[in-house]
């Protein structure tokens, strides 16, 4: 229990500080670099309580898609972030009493939060039991069985987004010279090079 | 093991399985064969809506499948004939079009492919998520569809607006949806019902969140006040997809509508039916009003179909079986009379060119006689004249108000008809009395004058067929309430 507590406590401590550290940094590069190190130590806790499926998933789309992303826009883009970041101190106060505000309704929803009778019964039927299964085992089970039927329509709709981007950008233009492997293999050294005695003052 | 990691029950739903494998098939077919001619895979597609026709009707009884997301009975097999007929029809009337102006796209009949297996699932949703999942795909192929003509400034402006707008109303039904869920613990149809049926079932978040629904569904249907999209869409997109949004997905939106707000939300009847009185009625009126200032026959179109929608949205607010019923006859004789129209719009050339204002109508009786009378009984079957198509599902829809009581409703009704009865026989008065500027083009394809020669038959002798119509949307009404 001991050596839990310490992992939660290093990963949660990482996690808020280089959270710190991505609205703190000068350089953009750098806050995106610690972005990702946030997403690590959110997958290291997730882990810990046992939602292995989450982490990976975290670690994938995150990591490897969303904070590439982001890295891409920060070095493609020429945003002065300095000049972005003038008057922080000023606004502070605004942005304060906003996340108070915020705060307070969370808190408010957590105090007042009550679930109709029966609906435990209406939700729980679709849930294995935890102790039972893997959650990545369970929620394969769910989604390619149970929900086969949404899950197959998702596929068709990002299908027909595929079909629909193709056919509202792609132009097959007349005259563009495309590199043809086979025929650059193909050439010998006597159709493209010519040996010419060149005179003196005369050119080609 | 357990029922969790169980094979779901899908003999209920192979014709969508078809048409999704079919779709499928096609875009291989297309990609493969690299050429853009539209006739080919557009005959594979009508061929596919056939089969899953075929599949649909072979079917009888009241089934659900993939553990409840979905179920078939007599109401969603009448939805999905009309909805089938109306894209079969659409492909056919685009081939034309599609040839002269020489924007083939293989494409083309693969999204409508799509489009309508969205509708399906639409009509067969057992399910918030599933409703959801059916409308986005059947959303998702048409904003591709109305802007597919993407070197027309106006075809791309009619899909980004039906985009933005659709998106807009897809959240607010998500966020309907998410109240539901929220105050009533589950998604399924069935389970909201029972929630429902409970003593004190309803509280105030849940009819806030249904009041959300059905924004995002009335925006489907383009009705008040909730159709700003539809007279630009409607003028912008090219003209046989026009066609296609003006039948297949009305009917599979309002099919949805009732079967949602008659099923589930049954028992909540009070809450809703006053938001479907306010509703049809503004889309009666200003369906019928907006309309006679129109020269655009395409804009006239859109503005009658806002009206139609009114007229189908009185037998869903009489909330009873009759008005169910009555739903289902107006949309039977309402895809036919659409489906006509919009392929003698698409016969209208001058010189090769479209036309499509009102006054290039003028003469029509003398240079195409019988096109001139098709459209005479599509105009006359809209306005509501007996004993044409549209005047039975107008009498069904009023008298299912009148037993429910809403009087008022179904004056109003009466009464917005016959200003709508006003530019439908303006039009008549252009092509009947008006001279002629210059003639439309004499030759107008074989396969736009088998749908026109089609509709107006069906349209005319409707009176013949109306009792085994009317016996099907009777069982229809029956199946989505009779539980």
């Amino acid at each position: 229990m001991v050596v839990q507590a310490l992992v939660f406590y290093l990963f949660a401590a990482v996690a808020v500080a280089s959270g710190a550290m991505v609205i703190t940094s000068r350089n953009p590069v750098h806050s995106v670099l610690f972005l990702i190190l946030a997403f690590f130590n959110a997958a290291g806790l997730f882990v810990l309580m046992g939602a292995e499926f989450l982490a990976m998933i975290l670690v994938v789309v995150y990591v490897g898609a969303v904070a590439v992303l982001f890295l891409f826009v920060v070095m493609m883009l020429d945003i002065n972030f300095v000049e972005l970041r003038q008057g922080f101190i000023r606004y502070v106060p605004v942005g304060a009493a906003i996340g108070l505000v915020l705060l307070a309704e969370l808190l408010l929803i957590t105090g007042a939060w009550t679930v109709a009778p029966g609906i435990p019964n209406a939700m729980g039927a679709v849930i294995p039991p935890a102790a039972d299964v893997t959650n990545t085992h369970a929620l394969g089970g769910l989604l390619y069985t149970r929900y086969v039927y949404l899950f197959q329509a998702a596929g068709l709709i990002l299908l027909i987004a595929m079909i629909g981007a193709i056919v509202l950008t792609l132009r097959s233009r007349e005259g563009v010279r495309r590199q043809s492997i086979l025929v650059q293999n193909a050439r010998r050294r006597e159709d493209a090079v010519e040996v010419m005695k060149v005179t003196r003052g005369g050119g080609v | 093991m357990n029922a969790v990691t169980s094979l779901p029950e899908m003999a209920p739903a192979t014709a969508e399985i078809f048409l999704a494998v079919a779709g499928i098939a096609l875009l291989m077919f297309g990609v493969f064969r690299g050429s853009n001619s539209l006739r080919t895979p557009g005959w594979l597609a009508v061929l596919a809506f056939l089969v899953a026709g075929i599949l649909v009707v072979a079917r009888t009884g009241t089934d659900d499948a993939f553990f409840g997301l979905f179920i078939t009975d007599a109401f969603a097999r009448f939805a999905k004939v009309l909805i089938l007929l109306g894209s079969a029809f659409s492909i056919v009337l685009s081939f034309g079009y599609f040839e002269r102006e020489r924007k083939g796209r293989f494409e083309y009949p693969v999204l409508i492919v799509f489009a309508t297996l969205g509708m399906l699932m639409m009509v067969s949703a057992n399910d918030l998520i599933a409703l959801y999942m059916g409308l986005e795909m059947q959303s998702l192929a048409l904003y591709v569809l109305a802007s597919i003509r993407r070197d027309s400034l106006r075809s791309t402006e009619a899909g980004l607006k039906y985009f933005v707008l659709g998106a807009l109303s897809s959240g607010m039904l998500l966020y309907g949806c998410s109240l539901i869920y929220g105050f009533a613990g589950t998604t399924s149809f069935a389970g909201l019902a029972s929630v429902f049926s409970a003593e004190g079932g309803t509280s105030v978040g849940l009819v806030v969140g249904l009041v959300f629904l059905i924004c995002g569904l009335a925006f489907k249907i383009s009705a008040v006040p909730f159709h700003m999209w539809t007279p630009d869409v409607y003028e912008g997109a090219p003209t046989p997809v026009t066609a296609l949004f003006a039948v297949a997905p009305k009917v599979a939106a309002l099919a949805l509508f009732v079967r949602v707000l008659s099923g589930p939300f049954g028992d909540l009847l009070d809450s809703w039916q006053q938001i479907l009185v306010f509703v049809s009625i503004a889309s009666m009126v200003l369906g019928a009003f907006a309309a006679m200032v129109q020269t655009n026959i395409k804009r006239l179109m859109a503005y009658s179909s806002i009206g139609h929608m009114g007229y189908a949205l009185v037998g869903l607010a009489a909330g009873n079986e009759a008005g169910i019923t009555g739903v289902m006859i107006y949309l039977s004789s309402y895809i036919f009379m659409n489906i006509g129209t919009f392929a003698i719009i698409l016969g209208m050339r001058r010189d090769g060119r479209l036309v499509e204002n009102l006054s290039d109508l003028s003469g029509l009786s003398k240079s195409h006689p019988m096109m001139a009378f098709a459209l005479m009984v599509f105009m006359f079957s809209m306005a509501g004249i007996p004993p044409l198509a549209g005047f039975f599902g107008k009498w069904y829809v009023f008298m299912a108000a009148v037993q429910a009581g809403l009087f008022g409703l179904a004056v109003v009704g009466v009464l917005a008809s016959v200003v709508g009865a006003f530019y439908y026989l303006r039009i008549i008065k252009i092509m009947y009395f008006d001279e002629a500027t210059q003639p439309l083009d004499a030759r107008v394809g074989g396969d736009l004058r088998a749908i026109i020669f089609g509709s107006a038959v069906i349209t005319l002798l409707f009176l013949i067929a109306i009792s085994p119509i009317y016996d099907k949307a009777q069982q229809a009404a029956i199946s989505l309430l009779g539980a």
